[in-house]
């Protein structure tokens, strides 16, 4: 199976598609310099480099996906997609509903983040649960090469609007991908590891470290599920459920701010339809609520460790059920 | 229904005027009456709507914002179907869905509407490279305000069409007001088309209240945007009469100001040259007035029996 990064696996997944379905178009910030084989491949029409300008950027995704074409746009950076928030949010995400299903809006919007380059709080925020507060959107957030490039195929054939994140931690890991044209339909969670005691269910970098807490947890005798969710809107509610239903604990980790993020949704969904299979309480774990700061060590302070994830699975498998 | 054809009489002209005066007053008059929301008109601006629309062509797209009901009246919609979207019923153009700020029809070419100012602007770019990308002919045409010019998305969006190459006619429909704020106190420059210059993008102003200059000016315009596949920028200088949303006392208006654009109708001026011309008799214009107050009251009609959505459409058309 041949090795490539995440960044790469990108670049597949659209080369791939771009063979596929020529209404398939790329734009963006840099795009067709940092990934000249695309522009080589289907030339400076399909694969355009855009002024630095995320508002216009997304709007003309928005009109162009409206009217037949399939972008996808690369805004470099999620917090630049604040910029971008009208055409996402109010356009893309709203116009179909508010037209009566006149109109469909096939867009990706590309966007990194995440710590690891020490980038600073206005380069590395983790935004996505705003997006999955937005109706009409889809959120991606693949963890691994594979799922990035099988996940980003998919999106680019959905007919909606989808914010596609990309962990600037994991970019440049390689990873095993598979050679064929594999998709994975969105809204699919993945059981990484097998386990009856406690569930760890997660997104992006720290699923590596809720494995790296497995583990940790299983040379203390406790066997921990891990739970990819790959996609956070559509939520594979069901892989959740049916694994704390089994496990009867649950940590949610994820690097964005815990306050309103994905795991209190998460926390949520398993109060209000598991909560007989609760044998402790929920623990969320995520980062603070503070603007990531470029120092490293702050940075990484930031993000849930596997130390900090088994210790609190730990816990929670040491406490007696009331 | 399909997109009309252009008007080939002036009477069809001042007949599309009187239609989309009488529409918006009768939604006026339902709001104050608690009938209906209110809403966003574009009384006075009649001309300038009038005259775009009658210069495009069939697969021309228009993208337009929450003072829409010209040019899609112009461009032929059912007034009863836009009444039933504006009364939040399942007969309207959305199903309910926008009421009359964000109407889009896109049986009719008019695609994208929102009234986000400046939202059009964003999105017209990316309707122009389907267009050419996909090789369609038809140009794109996008409808904004003063107040929208002033928005970072127009100059995104006119730098982007410039140097894309995108077959838009921008058209700023100014008419002196962003909401309750004069242009005078919001806008670096008289006029919207003396910021194209900057996008290398040729522009001109043309007087909005006058139907007929408005149709040569659009022409001429259309017909080089879709010679050159180039943007071009046509600002039409009109006078919004009523208030921003009603219902709106326009306490903050300058009187006389007001005064004198009122005294320079568009509709009024149209009919008294097709008169003074000959074109048009006055028991003509009684019937054209006749004709469209009968369009308007079948249309209320329909709107009313129209029925409200269903509980369950609550969440349809969220995701394709």
């Amino acid at each position: 199976m041949p090795t490539l990064t995440l960044y790469d696996a990108v670049g597949a997944a659209l080369t791939e598609e771009m063979r596929r379905d020529s209404s398939v178009i790329a734009f963006g910030e840099g795009i067709a310099t940092k990934r000249r084989e695309l522009v080589d491949e289907f030339g400076g029409l399909r694969v355009r480099n855009t002024p630095l300008a995320e508002g216009i950027i997304a709007g003309t995704a928005v009109g162009a996906a409206a009217t037949g074409l399939r972008p996808v746009v690369d805004l470099l950076f999620a917090p630049f997609l604040c910029y971008a928030m009208d055409e996402l949010v109010n356009s893309a995400g709203k116009l179909r509903y508010m037209s009566g299903g006149q109109f469909s809006f096939p867009l990706v919007t590309l966007a990194m983040t995440g710590a690891g380059w020490g980038v600073g709080a206005q380069h590395n925020h983790n935004v996505e649960a705003w997006f999955v507060h937005s109706p009409g959107l889809k959120v991606v957030m693949p963890s691994t090469p594979a799922d990035a490039k099988a996940l980003l195929k998919s999106a680019i054939r959905d007919d909606n609007p989808v914010l596609f994140f990309l962990d600037i931690g994991l970019l440049y890991q390689p990873g095993e991908v598979p050679a064929d044209e594999q998709t994975l339909p969105l809204g699919r969670a993945t059981v990484l590891r097998n386990g009856q005691d406690v569930t760890l269910v997660s997104y992006g970098k720290t699923v590596q470290h809720c494995q790296q807490a497995a583990e940790t947890l299983a040379g203390q005798g406790i066997a921990a599920e891990v739970i990819d969710l790959r996609s956070l809107k559509p939520l594979d509610e069901a892989a959740i459920l049916t694994s704390v239903g089994k496990t009867g604990r649950l940590v949610v980790v994820h690097e964005a701010n815990r306050l309103c993020g994905i795991g209190a949704e998460i926390a949520a969904l398993v109060a209000e339809q598991a909560f007989s299979s609760l044998k402790a309480p929920i623990v969320r774990l995520g980062g603070p609520d503070a603007p990531i700061a470029a120092s490293y060590p702050l940075e990484q302070a930031s993000v849930p460790q596997a130390a900090t994830i088994a210790a609190a699975a730990a816990r929670l498998c040491a406490a007696q059920p009331a | 229904m399909k997109p009309s054809h252009p008007a080939s009489d002036p009477r069809q002209l001042l007949e599309q005027m009187l239609l989309i005066r009488a529409y918006e007053e009768s939604i006026v008059s339902g709001s104050a009456a608690g009938k209906m929301p209110g809403t966003c008109t574009s009384v006075g601006q009649e001309a300038a709507a009038v005259g775009v629309v009658n210069a495009l062509a069939a697969d021309d797209l228009i993208l337009t914002n929450h003072r829409s009901a010209g040019h899609l009246l112009a461009r032929g919609a059912d007034p009863g179907r836009l009444l039933a979207e504006v009364m939040g019923r399942r007969d309207g153009y959305c199903k309910g869905r926008s009421g009359s700020l964000h109407i889009s029809a896109k049986e009719l070419g008019v695609v994208l509407t929102s009234t986000i100012v400046g939202a059009e602007l964003s999105m017209a770019p990316g309707v122009a490279l389907s267009q050419t990308m996909l090789g369609r002919p038809g140009i794109v045409v996008c409808f904004f305000g003063d107040g929208a010019a002033c928005e970072g998305s127009f100059h995104e969006s006119l730098n982007l069409a410039a140097l894309w190459n995108l077959p838009i006619l921008y058209v700023c429909e100014n008419n002196q007001w962003q909401a309750f704020v004069h242009r005078r106190e919001a806008m670096s420059r008289e006029h919207v088309a003396d910021w194209a210059a900057a996008y290398s993008i040729p522009a001109r102003t043309v007087e909005g209240n006058d139907v007929f200059a408005v149709l040569a000016a659009a022409q001429a315009a259309a017909a080089e945007v879709r010679d050159s596949r180039r943007p071009y920028l046509l600002e039409t200088c009109t006078y919004r009469t009523r208030g921003h949303l009603e219902p709106d006392d326009q306490g903050y208006v300058d009187q006389a100001e007001l005064a004198a654009w009122l005294a320079r109708d568009p509709i009024a001026a149209c009919r008294n040259r097709l008169l003074a011309n000959g074109s048009l008799t006055p028991a003509q214009a009684a019937a054209l007035a006749d004709r469209v107050s009968t369009r308007i009251a079948v249309a209320q009609a329909f709107a009313e029996a129209s029925p409200f959505p269903a509980a369950e459409e609550l969440c349809r058309d969220v995701y394709a």
